[in-house]
């Protein structure tokens, strides 16, 4: 039932996706590719695979400091790590800027010690960006694979004497080859498809992306057949990033566990020290800006304009809607995939081989002869956010539906336990978890979202990112750090609220 | 009456073969090499794997087709009997009804009590020992009352006492029931089965009587013996 169910699910996310590039295309025409384009293809996947690389790089040693050390302020850190990157990326833009900017704390140091300055302008900003964004999300994704390990296989090790280096060949990196080719996908895709930390820090000809020059080619010249081979080319590289890794995803090998609590050996000596430095490393590099947003912002806040308030209301209602419609439809995906229907894998990672700005012209143009674009502003920003949202959605919780599947599947086949009973008694408990967190991440992303509602909201109606950008545009920028704050703790809420919600029996 | 038409099953390589009958009310055991299949015709029955050809009956029904849930029968598989995140009370409701919305809690009672686990229907299978989690699945496939049970070593993690001591609980429990169990222990077969099937070589054997297969094994079953 589950995969007729994910076969519909499929068909719409596929007609969502397909159509508005299909529609581009179609009122376009045709356009040659040009050396600027080429130069923008390369900038973009040479930035998305550094920002990968080292994002993951900089994950795997400390979600296993996490996974095996406890500590006072550990649970906090794990919340606090979904905070970059539900961070509304201007503002987390903003606050490197404090930082790591020409006036920033990093070049302060710099100027005191008589060296010279750095910037943080062009490939190596856009990647610190992108690792300051992504880096949490893939430590939050390890972390989860490092606590599926069961406690049976932590004994098991424990009872042969197995040696940190044992545990590794034998349990972490097993799992690790499982778990990583998602996560660098994850982060892969979504620099590919970055635009607002290239808008800022990147631009001109040595460091433009496709994405950026979409918008470029629509907004500035409304040369829709350049947007429509540049988006081409963005399909292209995004669909072959999520062909490669489906070829690299296997079936985890792990069996189940009876949920009896046990925790990871955790060596002494200089692995102690390691992970103790990783942990402050990253919270260091991850607590610096946020600090520098709230510092900014805080004046302000008990005095912002009145546009904000409609903005948060109507954020906060995009939010409540896309968030349920982007993970219902993930589970389902996820949960038919886990039954064997491979097909899926594809259709679920679409939307990574779009962009918002391709979707959004793609529908823009549908609709326009229609109806009043601003009429349909909110149901449009609600489905293409949720359709964007659902890949990270689905990479949340198909591993886990797998564990399910594999561990479940036929018992509850066996008892003819299916249907809503089935979720109510077996997804819903086993998936919790995960699916609060899926539920947290997307309804985050949709609060702190600026994209496709910018092509579409008349001055009524706007989301609160899009008065921040009106804000900035008309140079208050008093009043649009306070409204980031705001917008900030906004997004912060939301996930924490659905993130708390998964894991409030996860002791168990 | 359980029947096997012509049943193929392939598996890429593998393939097993059975065209025979066995009575409503029999104890049989089925046992050979592992590998060879045992599991897998067993989880045909359930409806886990398909048919190549063939087909499977009960009582001439064919069971072509109907999922797993919807067959005339209950399967304990080795592990995963229970659903660790229910209590053992709701693990056996969920063999009266699946939604576990009209539930006799009495009826769940008087099974928990006939397996020896009165007053631990609030507890989680965590918290039950192996012998105590097998009781639990037997009492639940007590509750769902279908004409066969199938048993695919659920009791191979037990101790010999233990497992014999299971082994006279499904005799009492199962009653009219079609008990088929997988077992690699000639000693369960003579035990607890009045036929015996041989899976080997492809092929799952008719149900021959126990007693007089053991006393003049095939060349097949003194190969698996060590004789």
């Amino acid at each position: 039932m589950a995969r007729r169910a994910g076969a519909l699910i499929a068909a719409g996310l596929a007609a969502l996706t397909l159509g508005p590039v299909a529609i581009v295309l179609a009122q376009a025409g045709r356009g040659g590719v040009g050396t600027a384009d080429l130069a923008a293809l390369r900038f973009t996947v040479t930035q998305a695979a550094l920002s990968a690389l080292a994002s993951t790089a900089c994950a795997v040693p400390l979600a296993r400091a996490l996974a095996r050390r406890r500590f006072a302020g550990r649970r906090l850190m794990i919340t606090a790590l979904g905070a970059p990157f539900l961070l509304p990326v201007i503002v987390a833009v903003l606050g490197l800027l404090a930082i790591f900017g020409r006036a920033g704390l990093v070049n302060d140091g710099l100027r005191l010690l008589g060296l010279a300055p750095v910037s943080i302008f062009g490939l190596g900003g856009v990647v610190l960006a992108h690792v300051f964004l992504n880096m949490p999300l893939a430590t939050r994704m390890l972390l989860q694979g490092w606590q599926a390990i069961p406690a049976e296989r932590l004994r098991l090790a424990a009872s042969l004497d197995f040696t940190p280096t044992d545990f590794w060949h034998h349990i972490e990196a097993p799992m690790l080859r499982d778990v990583l080719p998602g996560v660098l996908l994850a982060v892969f895709a979504i620099c590919l498809t970055s635009f607002a930390v290239v808008l800022i820090l990147g631009g001109g000809p040595a460091a433009t992306t496709v994405e950026l020059a979409i918008y470029q080619a629509i907004r500035f010249e409304f040369d829709l057949p350049r947007a429509a081979t540049l988006a081409l080319m963005q399909v292209g590289t995004c669909g072959l990033a999520v062909a490669l890794a489906s070829f690299f995803t296997t079936p985890g090998g792990f069996g189940a566990g009876l949920d009896r609590q046990a925790d990871l050996h955790a060596p002494t000596g200089w692995r102690r020290l390691a992970d103790a430095l990783a942990i402050g490393t990253a919270a260091t590099f991850l607590a610096l800006p946020i600090g520098a947003v709230v510092l900014r912002g805080l004046p302000g806040l008990f005095n912002l304009p009145s546009a904000v308030w409609p903005g948060l209301l109507t954020s906060l209602l995009v939010a409540a809607c896309t968030a349920p419609l982007a993970v219902s439809a993930a589970l389902v995906l996820a949960l038919a995939r886990a039954q064997g229907a491979r097909w899926l894998e594809a259709v679920a990672m679409l939307p990574m081989a779009g962009s918002q700005l391709v979707l959004g012209t793609g529908l823009f143009l549908l609709v326009f002869p229609l109806v009043a674009p601003p009429d349909v502003a909110l149901p449009v920003t609600i489905v293409v956010t949720a359709v964007m949202a659902l890949p990270f959605a689905y990479r949340i919780l198909l591993p886990e539906a797998r564990v399910l599947m594999a561990d479940y599947g036929r018992l509850a086949a066996s008892l003819d336990l299916q249907g809503r009973a089935a979720l109510r008694l077996l997804i819903l408990p086993r998936l919790r978890r995960p699916l609060g967190f899926a539920l947290g991440l997307t309804g985050a992303l949709a609060v702190g979202d600026l994209g496709v509602i910018a092509l579409f909201a008349a001055e009524q109606g706007a989301t609160l990112p899009l008065v921040i950008s009106r804000l900035m545009a008309a140079y208050r920028m008093e009043a649009a750090a306070a409204a980031s704050l705001l917008l900030v703790i906004a997004a912060f809420g939301v996930f924490w609220m659905c993130d708390r919600w998964g894991r409030k029996d996860a002791e168990l | 009456m359980l029947s096997f038409e012509n049943v193929t099953i392939r598996q890429g390589d593998f393939s097993l073969a059975a065209n025979w009958q066995a009575a409503a009310g029999g104890r049989i055991a089925v046992i050979g090499p592992s590998g060879a299949g045992k599991s897998t015709l067993l989880n045909a029955v359930a409806g886990f794997i398909p048919l190549k050809s063939g087909h499977i009956r009960w009582d001439g029904q064919p069971l072509d087709g109907l999922p797993p849930g919807k067959r005339p029968l209950s399967i304990l598989f080795q592990d995963q009997n229970l659903f660790p995140h229910l209590t053992v009370a709701q693990n056996l409701g969920l063999g009266l009804d699946p939604s576990l919305r009209h539930v006799n809690t009495a009826a769940v009672d008087r099974a928990l009590e006939r397996v020896g686990l009165e007053g631990l229907g609030n507890r989680r299978p965590a918290a039950l020992s192996g012998g105590q989690q097998s009781r639990a699945a037997l009492a639940r496939a007590l509750l769902r009352a279908r004409p066969m049970l199938l048993l695919d070593e659920p009791f191979a993690a037990l101790g010999p006492a233990l497992k014999a001591e299971m082994l006279a609980l499904v005799e009492e429990l199962a009653g009219p029931a079609l008990v088929l169990m997988v077992t690699h222990d000639p000693e369960d077969a003579q035990r607890f089965s009045t036929h015996t099937v041989l899976v080997a070589d492809g092929i799952a054997a008719s149900p021959a009587p126990t007693d007089a297969l053991f006393a003049n094994p095939p060349p097949a079953l003194v190969n698996y013996l060590g004789a």
